[in-house]
C-alpha cells in the first residue's frame, strides 16, 4: 500500500468476563480510505470501534492512532470522532448548538464558531436548521447533523456505527452516496460499520469481515466477493454455492476435489496436498448447465424451480445428497425444464478452493461410497 | 366492522343520555370525599372569623388575607422561606451524588442503597428526629465525644438554632429529592455522555453542558418535593429548633391547636397550597412529568 497507516490494531483482544467478543485482531487503516467492517449481529464490530474512540479498553493488544498508542488516551484527547447509531444528538440543545459542541469544548473564538458550523451545515445540506432542536427533525436530518457534530473537529478518522440503519431504504440509497461524496471531498478516513453486504461493497474501499470476533478478510469489494478467503465470507457476501471435498491436485495447476456427489475441478494455487479437506465456493453465476458431462466434472442435479427475476433466471437444483443449489443465467437462454435431470460445471478458475476448517464432517464423507450415486437413483 | 359500530355508537349515545354522576368511580368518590370537601371547607373558612369563644361566624371576609401582611408573619415568612430553602439546596448537593452513585451501582448494591435510603421509613420521624437529638444535645454523642477527647470543656449548643433544623429537614427529606433524581440519572441516555467526551468535553464541561441540563428535570421535581413540606414540618423546627425557628407550619399549627383560630390558619393554609400550585405548575410548565412527582 502507498497511502500511510493512520489507525492499527495490533493482536487486540477484548474479553466480557467469560465473553470472548474480539479475537487477536490485527488491522491496518489506511489514511483517506472508507474502510467498512462488515459482519452478522453479535460479531463484535461496535465492539472494536468503541476500542478505537476510546470507550472501551482491550483486554489486550495494541491500538495506535496516527502511529501513537492510545492507550492511556480517554476518548476527549483523542482525535477521532463518532457518528452514533441512535444519532446520540442533545436533546436540550438546538441543531447549531449541537454541531458547535465540539468547537465550544476546543474553546474556538465565537466567530471561528460560526463559521465553520455554517460551512458544516452546507456540507450536510441542512442550512436554515439553526434553531431547530433534534424533537423537531426527521430521522434523515438527525443523521446529517450527527455527521456535521461529528466532522466539526475536522477528526483524522471517522468512525460511523451503522449510520443509516434507522433510515428507510430509500433514504439510506441517498446518504450512502452522499457519505460517500462527502468522505472524498473531506479526504477523511471513514471507518464504517454495517452488516448490510451491499452498503459495504458499494462504498467501501476496502471490506474488513468479521465473524464470531475474528476477523476473516481485509481486501477490496471486488476481491472479497471474488475470492472469498472463508467460508463464512463466501455464504455471507453474495451468494454462493459450497461444496465439501478431498483435493486431489492434478498435472497443471488443476485440483479435482472429490464430494459427495462427484468429481469436480478447480484452478489451484499451490498449499493443498493429496487428500486434503477443502471446500468450493462457487457464485450462482458462475455454474451452469450442460448438456454432457464435461471433461473432469460428475455433478448432476434435477431442477426443483426456476424463478425469473428480470433480466435472469434463478435455477434451484437439488443433488444426489440432498444439497441445494442455485445458479443464475441470463434469461433468453436455453434452461433445462423443472424435474428435468442435468449435468453441472463451472470453469474451473471461477471456483473458490479453501482449506476446510472443521474436521467432524469428513470423516462421514470418507465413507461414503460414491459409486453408488446414479442420477436416476436421486430422481 | 360494520356489527362492530353499532354497538359502539349505541354506547355512544348511552353515554351522552347518561346523567354524568352515573359515570362516577369509586376512586373518584374518595378522592372528593378526601380532598375536595376539606380542601373547600379550608377554602371557605379561611374567609370566616371568629368570635371570642374560637366559635366560627359563617360572615364573608378578608381580614384574615389582610392581617397575612403583619410585619412579624412577613419575617417568619421570609425566614421559612430561607429554611426550606437551604434545606432544598443542601439536599440537591447531598441527594445528587448520592442519586448519581446509586444509578451506576450493581442492580445488589442499587438495591442496598435504596433500602438505606428508604428504611428509616420504617420508623415513625419522630421517633428519628429524638434519635438526632441525643446525637446533637448537649449530653450527646458528639458533645461527650468531644468532651471525653478534652477538645471542649463546655458541652456546644448544636440544638436550637437554624442549623439543628435546617439538618433535621434534610434527613428527614432527602429521600424524596434523590428518588427523582434516581430516576432521570437511569433514563439519561449513554450514548449522550459519550458523544460528549468524544466532541472533547472532559468530565466537569461534560457534566455541566449535558448531565445537569437532562437531569434537571428531576433536580426540579425533588426541589418541589423538599421545598414544599419544609416550609410546613412545624415537628421538624419544634423538635431540632425548640422555638427558635418559626417556619410558616408552626404558625399554620399554633392557630389551630394554641390560638382556636381556625379561619387564619385556614388563610395560611391556602397561601400554603397557592405556592405549592405555583411551584408545580411552574415544574410541569418546564416539561416537567407530574408522574415524577407522584412517583414516590
Ligand atoms: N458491555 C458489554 N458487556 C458484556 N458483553 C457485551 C458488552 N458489549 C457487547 N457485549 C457482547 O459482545 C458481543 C459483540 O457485541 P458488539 O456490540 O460488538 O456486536 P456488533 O457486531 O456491533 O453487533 P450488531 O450488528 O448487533 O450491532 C456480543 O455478544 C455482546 O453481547
Ligand atoms: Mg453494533
Amino acid at each position: 500500500m502507498s497511502s500511510q497507516a493512520i489507525v492499527e490494531l495490533k493482536g487486540v483482544n477484548k474479553s466480557y468476563g467469560e465473553n470472548h467478543v474480539v479475537k487477536d485482531l490485527n488491522l491496518t487503516i489506511n489514511e483517506g480510505e472508507f474502510l467498512s467492517v462488515l459482519g452478522p449481529s453479535g460479531c463484535g464490530k461496535t465492539t472494536t470501534l468503541r476500542m478505537i474512540a476510546g470507550f472501551e479498553q482491550q483486554t489486550s493488544g495494541t491500538i495506535l492512532v496516527e502511529g501513537e498508542p492510545v492507550e492511556d488516551k480517554e476518548p476527549f484527547e483523542r482525535n477521532v470522532n463518532t457518528v452514533f447509531q441512535s444519532y446520540a444528538l442533545f436533546p436540550h440543545m438546538t441543531v447549531y448548538e449541537n454541531v458547535a459542541f465540539g468547537l465550544k469544548m476546543k474553546r474556538v473564538a465565537r466567530n471561528a464558531i460560526k463559521e465553520r458550523v455554517q460551512e458544516a451545515l452546507t456540507l450536510v445540506q441542512l442550512e436554515g436548521f439553526e434553531k431547530r432542536l433534534p424533537l423537531q427533525l426527521s430521522g434523515g436530518q438527525k443523521q446529517r447533523v450527527a455527521i456535521a457534530r461529528a466532522i466539526i473537529n475536522q477528526p483524522r478518522v471517522l468512525l460511523l456505527d451503522e449510520p443509516l440503519g434507522a433510515l428507510d431504504l430509500k433514504l439510506r440509497k441517498q446518504m450512502q452516496l452522499e457519505l460517500k461524496r462527502l468522505q472524498k471531498r473531506l479526504g477523511i478516513t471513514f471507518v464504517y460499520v454495517t452488516h448490510d453486504q451491499e452498503e459495504a461493497l458499494t462504498m467501501s474501499d476496502r471490506i474488513a469481515v468479521m465473524h464470531e470476533g475474528i476477523l476473516d478478510q481485509l481486501d477490496t469489494p471486488n476481491r472479497i466477493y471474488d475470492f472469498p478467503a472463508t467460508r463464512f465470507v463466501a455464504d455471507f457476501i453474495g451468494e454462493s454455492n459450497i461444496f465439501d471435498g478431498l483435493a486431489e491436485p492434478q498435472e497443471g495447476g488443476t485440483i479435482s476435489v472429490v464430494t459427495e456427489t462427484g468429481r469436480v475441478l478447480c484452478r489451484g494455487t499451490s498449499g493443498f496436498t493429496a487428500g486434503e479437506q477443502v471446500q468450493l465456493s462457487v457464485r450462482p453465476e458462475k455454474l451452469r448447465f450442460a448438456p454432457e458431462p464435461k471433461e473432469g466434472f460428475e455433478l448432476q442435479g434435477t431442477v426443483r424451480e426456476n424463478i425469473f427475476v428480470g433480466t435472469f433466471i434463478k435455477s434451484i437444483l437439488l443433488l444426489s445428497n440432498g444439497q441445494e443449489v442455485a445458479l443464475t443465467s441470463l434469461s433468453g437462454q436455453p434452461i433445462p425444464e423443472v424435474d428435468a435431470c442435468c449435468y453441472l460445471f463451472w470453469e474451473p478458475e471461477d471456483a473458490v478452493i479453501l482449506h476446510a476448517h472443521s474436521q467432524e464432517v469428513w470423516s462421514t464423507i470418507a465413507n461414503v461410497d460414491l459409486s453408488d450415486f446414479t442420477p436416476e437413483a436421486s430422481a | 366492522m360494520a356489527s362492530r359500530s353499532a354497538p359502539t355508537s349505541l354506547r355512544k349515545r348511552i353515554r351522552r343520555k347518561t346523567p354524568l354522576l352515573t359515570m362516577v368511580s369509586p376512586v373518584t368518590v374518595w378522592m372528593v370525599i378526601l380532598i375536595a370537601v376539606p380542601l373547600a371547607y379550608v377554602l371557605l373558612i379561611s374567609f370566616c372569623s371568629t368570635d371570642e369563644s374560637h366559635h366560627i361566624v359563617f360572615a364573608f371576609s378578608v381580614q384574615n388575607y389582610v392581617k397575612l401582611f403583619d410585619p412579624t408573619l412577613l419575617s417568619i415568612y421570609g425566614n421559612s422561606l430561607l429554611i426550606a430553602g437551604l434545606s432544598c439546596l443542601i439536599s440537591i448537593l447531598v441527594g445528587y451524588p448520592f442519586a448519581t452513585i446509586m444509578a451506576n451501582s450493581s442492580p445488589f448494591k442499587r438495591t442496598l442503597m435504596m433500602a438505606f435510603l428508604m428504611l428509616p421509613f420504617w420508623t415513625n420521624s419522630l421517633i428519628r428526629l429524638y434519635g438526632w437529638r441525643s446525637i446533637l444535645g448537649s449530653n450527646g454523642f458528639i458533645n461527650s465525644v468531644l468532651q471525653e477527647l478534652g477538645l471542649i470543656t463546655q458541652p456546644l449548643e448544636l440544638l436550637y438554632n437554624h442549623f439543628a433544623v435546617v439538618l433535621g429537614m434534610v434527613y428527614v427529606l432527602l429521600p424524596f429529592m434523590v428518588l427523582p433524581i434516581y430516576t432521570v440519572i437511569l433514563k439519561l441516555d449513554h450514548s449522550l455522555l459519550e458523544a460528549a467526551s468524544d466532541l472533547g468535553a472532559r468530565p466537569a464541561r461534560r457534566f455541566f453542558k449535558v448531565t445537569l441540563p437532562l437531569t434537571s428535570s428531576g433536580i426540579f421535581a425533588g426541589s418541589i418535593m423538599v421545598f414544599i413540606p419544609a416550609l410546613g414540618y412545624f415537628f421538624v423546627s419544634n423538635l431540632m429548633g425548640g422555638g427558635t425557628t418559626q417556619l410558616i407550619g408552626n404558625v399554620i399549627a399554633r392557630q389551630f391547636k394554641e390560638a382556636f383560630n381556625w379561619p387564619f390558619g385556614a388563610a395560611l393554609s391556602i397561601i400554603l397550597i397557592l405556592i405549592t400550585l405555583i411551584l408545580v405548575r411552574a415544574y410541569t410548565k418546564t416539561g416537567g412529568k407530574m408522574d415524577d412527582l407522584g412517583a414516590m
